[in-house]
């Protein structure tokens, strides 16, 4: 190593820390202007902070590599990041930026840790990225256009189940979960997109009427989801359309009955999947004590855990570490890869990057005032949080590891595709209300209900308070 | 008509407005009960979350160095190809171990001083050992400054790994190995008042460099025990040694009254079917506890040990470490004693004077010898006074810490005075009218079935007065301890003061 370059590697860490928890704290300063022009300082602010900690990578990299190609890689993502901020801003001005700011942080990571672990894999991210950002770009206008989504209730759950039903039977087997379908040389991985289609579906049955028979139809169907999902060893889909219908039935009903009997019949479930499937029993044996089966079941999981504990609190340094003893490290642990080469501070500041999407979500569920909607809005966090929860937990050893990637930072097409389109269609929520309001705004200069726009999350979070403080007076 | 009409229609407005009002309200209420399960929900996941990152900080910030030694983390690996193997000094700076790298960039590890640290000081080449494989950790990081690692990455050198600085004295090292000679047994020295452990040598050693053209020998033959540090993992029957442990006894159920005590030596002791012997039938008379401790008469001692209660003799031993942990992080073996209320008074009588299954290490007894010195508190035994980078610089520091207090103050004067007698008119009279006092306890322990053959003990300490050093001695099947391991004893102790 030239001695420029152990300048560079030993400082830059320290730099990269602190910019990105530069970019954590405006993320959460946000929330003290309610005035979305107060705010555009700190959106500039954090866009100026990401080009920083991507650039401050890539210098590193290119050190290392010393290659043209990982130059004009730099330049195609700067492109592509800086392309999505100003179009999406110019195409949609009243779009939640933060959630826009967030997901471009969080595929700017992506792209520099898979670059690090492989050139090729962070090639083909880049492309999917790509395109599903220019899809995603139409996605908010077909939300709002398009009110006849909430009629094709049952033709979601169909299309869902027989997605799933087909990869189960053709599918590829694909380290030991069949959720692998090739088709015209592109390989799917169809459960990422049934997760969208499930909350659809839940939400379009539960709208309207939340009887019992809708209730008891529902669950056959997400049931049937999700049986199909254990038994193709897909674990991480299983759980996560296990939390979320769980979590809309409650919200749905109202009736905190549905909850326990959910968590029960849940648990119920996970014992005698535990008892009925092998592999089942090999993942929480994996998780009770992989050191006494280090060579076997728990050697991925040591090695995430060797892996974060070199990193330290700054982390080694881009190519200083060796995350790639990981198996699967660019889905599964990329966690621990980012923990080990930059830095447990870092990867704690993305933890927040990921809540902050989350609250975001949960925010505009709850500003939104058609049911259908705020339950869309509402499943898919959940959908999102859950599955960061599951891969992070997982590659830890916080709970058993259940397969699942970081969505947008893990490698993986049809992951950051579904992952795009979840955000765009939360984004294209967040945009109706306000554009209702604005016409209820020009008949009576009344407001009751709250422009979304002008109305910050923590102060959608304090209404509350606010309104309990109103009628004591 | 028309009038009444449009009082109709106003009134239907109204009725119309309250209508929708109401409708109203009961939305923003449904909204608000909407927007209050959603914010619990969301809290319930921040607080998951939280707690996963607490998780996360919990697992890579501690045990870094269990984790980075396990052979399945590469770290080691990563650190090596960077940094060479740093040093390990004595507390003198002298050089007991470095890594020479040739103009072939061909790395070997130095061993100045042969054979003279083997055990302690270990080797890290088939496995490791010793301080090696202990401080592995911290002998593969590099702690130097950033310039000179950029001027190291300019040349394509490595950097130098970090030092670690032990408490382990050469003179005393050497006299110890010396006195020892060709004698199998081993020597421990500390410092009472602090844990410091200044020599530490044990016999049969090896030359550590040499440890890969030993090593096929040293596997297959099942009798060597080179390898095998006595002072730690030797576990030896304790003999007239132990009789320190059965005076404490008998002090503590005495009220730290032993003036009482009288027993006429006829040169044995029989009861229970069993015969003890005093060593080579000496009969001592009449004698007070004092006497029958510095004469080490084995009949008195049993006379003792067959009045003791096994059960407030057992809670001692545990407070003395007995088949238990002891504080420290070199390989050892657990001192071993069979003594419960199953124990017969025959088995007893063997117990307290150091003979039967009964078996402790030289390192065991050294830290009671030590805390008896420091007034009855143990102090943690360490090896290392600091781990210093290239420039010399402090990258992690020691110090001396207290244990915990093992006997009382009273018990421990008792002690004392009983320990000076073996020397002003006892068993070790060759330590008696040097330029220092000293005390201590000599054993002579019988093992196997050969009658007449013994391991020579010795532990004591010096000044009497104000215990600086506190040695433990065993050679292995030389004789009486008077005889062999006071004079070794006596050689350190001259060593240290001169």
């Amino acid at each position: 190593m030239a001695a420029f370059q152990v300048y560079y590697t030993e400082l830059s860490k320290y730099a990269i820390t602190l910019l990105m928890a530069l970019y954590t704290y405006e993320g959460f300063a946000v929330f003290r202007y309610e005035n979305e022009d107060k705010r555009a300082n700190i959106y500039i602010r954090q866009n100026i902070l990401m080009f920083l900690i991507h650039l401050a990578c890539f210098i590193s990299i290119y050190f290392e590599k010393n290659e043209i190609e990982y130059l004009f890689f730099y330049i195609f993502q700067l492109i592509l990041l800086y392309a999505t901020i100003i179009i999406f801003r110019t195409v949609y001005p009243r779009l939640n930026r933060l959630l826009l700011n967030n997901i471009c942080m969080l595929l700017s990571i992506g792209f520099v840790i898979l670059t690090r672990i492989s050139y090729i894999r962070a090639q083909r991210q880049f492309a999917i990225a790509a395109v599903s950002l220019i899809i995603a770009l139409a996605v908010p206008y077909i939300v709002r256009k398009a009110g006849f989504l909430r009629k094709l209730t049952w033709l979601y759950a169909s299309v869902g189940m027989a997605t799933l039903a087909v990869v189960l039977i053709l599918g590829q087997s694909n380290l030991g979960s069949r959720r692998i379908f090739t088709f015209a040389g592109l390989a799917f991985q169809p459960s990422e997109i049934v997760k969208i289609l499930f909350v659809l579906f839940v939400a379009g049955a539960l709208y309207k009427s939340t009887n019992f028979f809708q209730v008891f139809s529902t669950m056959v169907a997400a049931a049937f989801h999700i049986v199909i999902l254990v038994v193709s060893r897909d674990l991480g889909s299983a759980l996560m359309l296990f939390v979320v219908y769980v979590l809309m039935v409650y919200l749905a009903t109202g009736k905190w009955w549905y909850l326990l009997v959910g968590i029960v019949g849940g648990s119920a479930a996970a014992v005698v999947a535990h008892e009925v499937f092998s592999h089942v029993q090999v993942r929480v044996q994996a998780f009770r004590d992989p050191w006494s089966v280090i060579d076997n079941q728990g050697y991925q999981i040591t090695q995430s855990i060797f892996s974060i504990s070199r990193g330290g609190l700054f982390g080694l340094g881009l190519y200083q570490g060796n995350p790639t003893a990981i198996p699967i490290v660019d889905q599964d642990f990329i966690f621990s890869a980012i923990a080990e080469e930059l830095g447990l501070i870092f990867a704690i500041c993305m933890i927040l990057i990921c809540l902050s999407c989350f609250v975001m979500c949960m925010n505009i569920a709850v500003q939104l005032n058609d049911k259908f909607y705020q339950l869309v809005a509402f499943g898919l966090g959940i959908i999102y949080i859950t599955q960061v929860f599951l891969t992070i937990g997982g590659g830890v050893k916080f709970i058993p590891m259940t397969g699942v990637t970081l969505p947008l930072v893990s490698y993986g097409g049809s992951s950051v595709v579904t992952t795009i389109m979840m955000f765009s269609i939360i984004s294209g929520l967040y945009m109706i209300p306000g554009s209702k309001s604005h016409a209820f705004h020009a008949h009576k200069k009344k407001h009751d209900i709250g422009d979304p726009q002008n109305l910050s999350p923590k102060e959608a979070l304090n209404e509350e308070e606010q309104d309990k403080k109103c009628r004591r007076k | 008509m028309k009038k009444s009409k449009t009082r109709n229609v106003e009134e239907n407005d109204i009725i119309a407005g309250q209508e929708a009002l109401e409708l109203k309200k009961a939305k923003s209420k449904q909204a608000k009960k909407f927007r209050s399960k959603v914010m619990a929900i969301t809290w319930i996941f921040i607080i998951l979350f939280f707690f996963m990152s607490g998780y996360i900080c919990y697992i890579a910030l501690t045990n870094e160095q269990e984790l980075a030694e396990n052979p399945y983390n590469s770290f080691q690996q990563i650190l090596m190809e960077q940094n060479t193997r740093g040093r390990i000094l004595a507390g003198g700076g002298e050089i007991l171990a470095e890594t020479i790298t040739d103009i072939n960039g061909r790395e070997s590890r130095v061993y100045p001083y042969g054979n003279l640290f083997a055990h302690v000081v270990g080797y890290s080449t088939h496995g490791r050992a010793g301080i090696e494989a202990e401080m592995n950790y911290f002998l593969i990081q590099s702690n130097i400054t950033l310039p000179q690692k950029a001027t190291n990455g300019n040349l394509g050198q490595k950097n130098a790994g970090d030092s670690v600085r032990t408490t382990l004295r050469v003179d005393l090292q050497d006299v110890a190995s010396r006195a020892l000679g060709v004698y199998k047994g081993a020597v421990i020295v500390t410092e009472p008042q602090t844990g410091r452990i200044l020599a530490m040598v044990s016999k049969p050693d090896f030359v550590p460099a040499e440890i890969p053209a030993l090593w096929d020998d040293l596997v297959n033959s099942t009798e060597s025990s080179i390898l095998l540090n006595r002072v730690t993992q030797g576990l030896y029957p304790p003999g007239s040694t132990f009789k320190i442990i059965t005076a404490l006894e008998y002090i503590r159920r005495n009220n730290q009254n032993i003036n009482s005590y009288s027993y006429n030596c006829t040169g044995h002791y029989s009861a229970n079917g069993l015969r003890i012997n005093c060593f080579r039938g000496i009969s001592h008379g009449r004698i007070d506890f004092t006497t029958s401790f510095a004469k080490s008469c084995n009949a008195s001692f049993a006379n003792i040990g067959e009045f003791l209660d096994e059960k407030l003799f057992r809670e001692t031993l545990d407070e003395l470490l007995f088949d238990e942990v002891l504080p420290f992080s070199l390989p050892y073996n657990r001192s071993r004693i069979d003594l419960n209320s199953d124990t017969t008074p025959a088995e007893m009588m063997q117990i307290t004077i150091g003979q039967g299954r009964t078996q402790i290490t030289p390192f065991h007894l050294n830290m009671i010898t030590g805390a008896i010195a420091n007034d009855g508190i143990l102090m943690r035994p360490y090896l290392y006074e600091a781990v210093v980078n290239e420039n010399g610089a402090n990258v992690r520091r020691y110090s001396s810490t207290t244990e915990k207090r093992m006997i009382s103050e009273e018990e421990a004067a008792v002690l004392k005075k009983l320990m000076e007698s073996v020397v002003l008119d006892g068993t070790a009279t060759r330590l008696r009218g040097l330029s220092y006092s000293a005390a201590g306890k000599t054993g002579s322990a019988e093992f196997g079935n050969v009658k007449g053959v013994s391991h020579a003990w010795f532990t004591g300490y010096a000044p009497a007065e104000n215990p600086q050093i506190c040695v433990t001695i065993i050679i292995e099947g030389a004789g009486s301890g008077g005889d062999y391991a006071v004079p070794i004893a006596k050689r350190i102790f001259d060593a240290y003061f001169d």
